[in-house]
């Protein structure tokens, strides 16, 4: 119940700042820092709760937001369905991908996420109706009542996406969904053995993934008025997903709010005061340093903590 | 974007400082920021770092007569690294972070791209800067680019009259996968059909492409009479080198036509003797008389040289100095920052600048071209002064400033003098 | 698309040559990945340091083969020292700790790509060297001299290397690392010096392979993305830890992605190397001379 009310309050308190005369850029960048929640959230549920590290979050993220792009040009349909439409294109490359290479151990599985960016890359590169490598100039519809500007808009669907995704992994890790998936990854032969459907449960994380991210990537064109393969498709993603998540705390669905409302405004901060590329490094080095130094992540620093008073 | 920060602050300190002393009338009111992104690395990198050395030279000058509306000016401009990913961040941060008062594009017609819905969107003058037809598609009625060509066949309707006037018969496109390549692209192909030239080879790249020799052989194996290129500094720099290390075939008779970066002094250092027999667009070559570039072109040098940046300054630079002056012709008579007021004033009037007089047509482009085609001829390796004197890029059109006829076929204008 | 035998030929004759180069720019990958199952995805990224050092180094006017070589002794530091790091930190404390390997390589590769940007900008870097810009000519065939170098180099690197791991006591010690590992502890070699030993091998091997790298096209930091399915794909395609299978697999998909060049277009070529990776995983992981 707590965290009902607890979403809620996060949900009121969005709409109450878009309403305010708070700063424009505050809007632009905080939409940037509430998709990496979303994209950190989703990661999770596959890498931290099954232990199967997904380097592919911009495959996923750019097939939603090119579905989006698809949506809105073809059938000129609002942001909810252009949402929904790559939600279920998330899941389905999800699915596809997973069926594919879940059977595969560790890295062969990474590598194979980072064939399917490319590859995704590649076929919207190809396809001029969206743009091609040239990419493509979005008119946005009008504003809708009563935010003053798109952006704010943007600003409170992604905050209410965010609340949905951590609902959603919430939800899978205290249910039998989320058991499972701990079985997998803390030793995924005896799980078989003990009956565990293994390869179900890596599908459907994986699969919910995919969807999750998807819908992240949905109001993208929008937000920038343009869309090309090239920055859609970027690794960078992969690093803002799996950073957040090692650096915030796999083991549970706070880890990566935690880490991702820290790391994507540290990039923001740094973006805008020094250059974007020392955010990267910034990002960068904090994955190792946490990767080696502390892998539970924040989350796991805190209950070091709490224990040893 | 670390220097452009210094600068910042620089320019911040200096307006401090300006403001305690005597003498300098300027108002209270702050500066007048000017806000832009502008590639300086990147594909476009060596031409933008030109072109900001003159921008900022126009800065100084126009401050020195007393800045806009008795209010200093200040220069604010971002490296976009010629991605256009990077741009929309940019102009936000522009103007919702540094509240800038008015807008230049980055140069290019890929940096400016993303921003185009954007500035229609929020109702913003923006200033072009060498794009071409990146305003096509949306259509936004307070958009002025500064560049000599306006549509498709103002490009190539030199590049094809040379070689129909080599009785070439058909063609060869080669073109980057990118919004100024593909802009062109579209208008040569339905201009050669007209002129009932034929398509043998139609090729897109994806703009990171770095090998073209399998692409040289295609065309090779085409054997086309023209070969017409639209690509960006780094395409065009590679595909020069491909050229010249695996031949184009001699059944063409010119070659080139849309290459960006051919123009920008250090490519045409580095590439040297493997320009020649090239044909190509520009907008300056040496000779070409507009008022007052000469006395630019020379305190522009100074500047250039101290910033370590192209010395001779012909391509973008005098242009650039030109929106400048545009800005500056517009506020002073209207006497406001007003966009839309300006916007009108733009529209209506014909402007005088160092590139000659300006005047803009429906779509904000100029009404009247004036780009030229000039072939390379007898380039050396390694020498940049060399480009001072007329006769290293012979001007084959239009009539008013041409220079010389084009030497075909392109392998025997490459070893011509 | 234009078609003709003649082009097809050309299309051939490039590939193998851009297949024994992609063999060459793989084969560090064999040895860290294919026989030390270290999850390796920064070995692009390193390589593309190798050919920003060959950058530097034969700015100072070595050739930039002789300077990739200059290069090797260093990159064989580095790589004792990564590995070392790697082994302590990650491999001995078991699997769980095989995910957070396979995070710390991808940190590391971004940590270099980085850093080469604020070290080096955006901008594309080339070098210079009378083999680069023109070509043999054959016939109507034109081959341009920098591939046929690189070819030379990849032919010379792949065997050594495999002629250094069959017949050298040290080399022989690596395969059996790789296939016994017990085994050898109970023959009293230590594993881990053997282990840090060919990983240095695999690092000073990528330094020339960027050296390559920079002599066949113009490079820029994030080329190590696209890389990573290249090497990848040649060496799941091999079979892990074998040399040989390395330069067929090379040769596999330098052929396969000169003839989509050919056929297809420039837009399809990237796509290749990645697609070809996904079928290989899909049907036959163990690849083709897999162990």
């Amino acid at each position: 119940m707590k965290f009902w009310i607890g979403a809620g309050v996060v949900v009121a308190a969005a709409i109450g700042l878009a309403l305010s005369p708070v700063n424009e850029y505050f809007f632009y960048a905080s939409y940037v820092v509430l998709t990496a929640v979303v994209l950190a959230t989703a990661w999770n549920i596959l890498g931290g709760y099954a232990g199967y590290v997904n380097f592919g979050p911009p495959a996923f993220f750019g097939v939603g937001a090119y579905a989006a792009v698809v949506i809105f040009r073809w059938l000129a349909l609002p942001l909810g369905a252009q949402i929904a439409v790559a939600a279920l294109m998330g899941g389905l490359l999800g699915f596809g991908v997973g069926l594919l290479t879940l059977r595969l151990r560790g890295i062969f599985f990474a590598i194979a996420t980072v064939a399917v960016i490319f590859i995704m890359e590649t076929l919207m590169i190809n396809w001029r109706y969206v743009g091609g490598a040239t990419g493509l100039q979005l008119l946005r519809p009008e504003v809708m009542a009563p935010f003053a500007s798109y952006t704010r808009m943007l600003f409170v669907v992604m905050a209410v996406m965010a609340v949905a995704a951590v609902s959603i992994a919430r939800y899978v890790q205290d249910s039998w969904i989320g058991r499972g998936l701990r079985a997998v990854r803390d030793n995924e032969e005896a799980a078989e053995a003990s009956g565990v459907p293994t390869l179900k449960l890596k599908l459907f994380a994986c699969t919910i993934s995919g969807g999750l991210m998807g819908a992240a990537g949905a109001p993208m064109p929008m937000y920038l008025s343009f869309i090309e393969p090239a920055s859609t498709f970027n690794l960078s993603y992969t690093i803002a997903a799996l950073g957040s998540a090692i650096i915030g705390g796999m083991s549970h669905w706070a880890g990566p709010i935690i880490g991702a409302l820290l790391l994507g405004s540290l990039q923001q901060i740094v973006t805008v005061t020094i250059s974007s590329e020392v955010n990267v490094l910034i990002v960068g080095v904090l994955l190792v340093l946490f990767v080696v130094a502390a892998p539970e992540g924040i989350l796991g620093l805190f209950r070091r903590f709490r224990g040893r008073k | 974007m670390r220097g452009s920060r210094r600068k910042v602050l620089k320019a911040g300190a200096a307006l401090a400082a300006a403001s305690a002393l005597p003498g300098k009338a300027f108002a209270q009111a702050g500066p007048v920021k000017i806000g832009m992104s502008m590639p300086q690395t990147g594909s476009l990198g060596a031409g933008g770092q030109a072109a900001l050395v003159a921008l900022r030279l126009w800065v100084d000058d126009v401050n020195q007569r007393g800045g806009l509306l008795n209010r200093k000016v200040e220069l604010i401009a971002y490296d976009d690294q010629t991605n256009p990913a990077n741009v929309p961040g940019i102009y936000t941060k522009l103007l919702d972070v540094d509240k800038v008062d008015l807008l230049i594009a980055p140069y290019g017609t890929v940096p400016t791209a993303p921003i185009m819905p954007m500035v229609k969107q929020r109702n913003l003058l923006l200033m072009g800067n060498f794009s071409f037809q990146v305003n096509a598609k949306v259509q936004h009625d307070m958009w002025f680019n500064n560049s000599p060509w306006n549509d498709a066949s103002s490009w190539s309707d030199g590049f094809v009259k040379a070689g129909q006037e080599a009785g070439a018969k058909s063609i060869a496109f080669l073109a980057a996968d990118q919004e100024f390549a593909q802009n062109l692209a579209n208008g040569a192909r339905e201009l050669s059909k007209k002129a009932n030239i034929k398509s043998v080879y139609d090729q897109n790249y994806p703009p990171t492409t770095t090998d073209f020799s399998s692409l040289i052989r295609g065309i090779r194996a085409a054997r086309p009479d023209m070969v017409f290129v639209m690509s960006y500094p780094n395409d065009s720099v590679a595909i020069i080198r491909a050229v010249n290390e695996i031949g184009v075939g001699s059944s063409v008779q010119v070659f080139g036509g849309g290459m960006v970066g051919l123009q920008f002094t250090p490519i045409m250092t580095s590439l040297g003797s493997l320009l020649n027999g090239v044909l190509n667009y520009n907008s300056y070559v040496p000779g070409m008389k507009y008022p007052g570039i000469e006395d630019f072109l020379s305190r522009y040098a100074k500047r250039a040289t101290d910033a370590k940046v192209d010395p001779l300054g012909f391509y973008l630079p005098p242009f650039n100095y030109a929106i400048g002056q545009m800005l500056e012709q517009a506020v002073n008579a209207t006497k406001s920052l007003e966009h839309r007021r300006l916007a009108e004033y733009l529209r209506k009037n014909e402007m005088k600048t160092v590139v000659g007089p300006i005047r803009y047509d429906k779509m904000g482009e100029w009404a009247n071209p004036r780009v030229v085609q000039a072939q390379f001829r007898g380039v050396a390796d390694k020498d940049t002064e060399q480009f001072r004197q007329a006769g290293k890029q012979v001007v084959i059109y239009p009539e008013e400033y041409k220079t010389g006829n084009v030497i075909t076929p392109f392998e025997k204008a490459r070893s011509a003098k | 698309m234009i078609f003709s035998f003649d082009l097809l030929f050309e299309a051939v004759l490039f590939g193998v040559l851009l297949g024994c180069f992609y063999a060459a720019v793989s084969i560090g990958l064999s040895v860290s990945f294919g026989l030390l199952d270290v999850p390796h995805v920064a070995h692009p990224a390193i390589m593309i340091l190798g050919s920003y050092c060959t950058y530097i180094v034969s700015g100072w006017g070595l050739d930039p083969i002789l300077s990739g070589v200059v290069l090797m002794p260093a990159f064989f530091v580095l790589g004792v020292l990564i590995y070392r790091f790697y082994y302590e930190t990650f491999e001995r404390r078991g699997t769980e700790a095989a995910v957070r390997g396979l995070a710390f390589f991808f940190g590391l590769a971004f940590i270099i790509e980085v850093g080469l940007i604020l070290a080096f900008g955006v901008d594309q870097r080339t070098v210079q060297a009378p083999y680069i810009g023109s070509s043999l000519a054959l016939g109507d065939y034109r081959i341009p001299y920098r591939m046929l170098v690189a070819f030379g180099v990849a032919l010379v690197l792949t065997a050594a290397l495999t002629v250094y791991l069959s017949k050298t006591f040290t080399g022989r010690a690596i395969k059996a690392v790789a296939q016994d590992e017990p085994a050898l502890r109970l023959m009293g070699a230590n594993p881990v010096r053997i282990k840090q030993w060919a990983f240095g091998i695999a690092t000073g091997v990528s330094a020339l392979a960027g050296a390559m790298l920079i002599i066949v096209g113009p490079v820029e930091p994030a080329m190590d993305r696209v890389y990573i399915g290249r090497t990848f794909c040649v060496v799941v395609l091999a079979g892990l830890g074998s040399m040989t299978g390395t330069l067929a697999a090379g040769l596999i998909l330098g052929i396969a992605e000169s003839i989509v060049l050919m056929m297809l277009g420039a837009s399809w070529a990237p796509a290749v190397a990645f697609g070809l990776l996904l079928i290989v995983l899909g049907i036959r992981p163990q690849g083709l001379f897999g162990r």
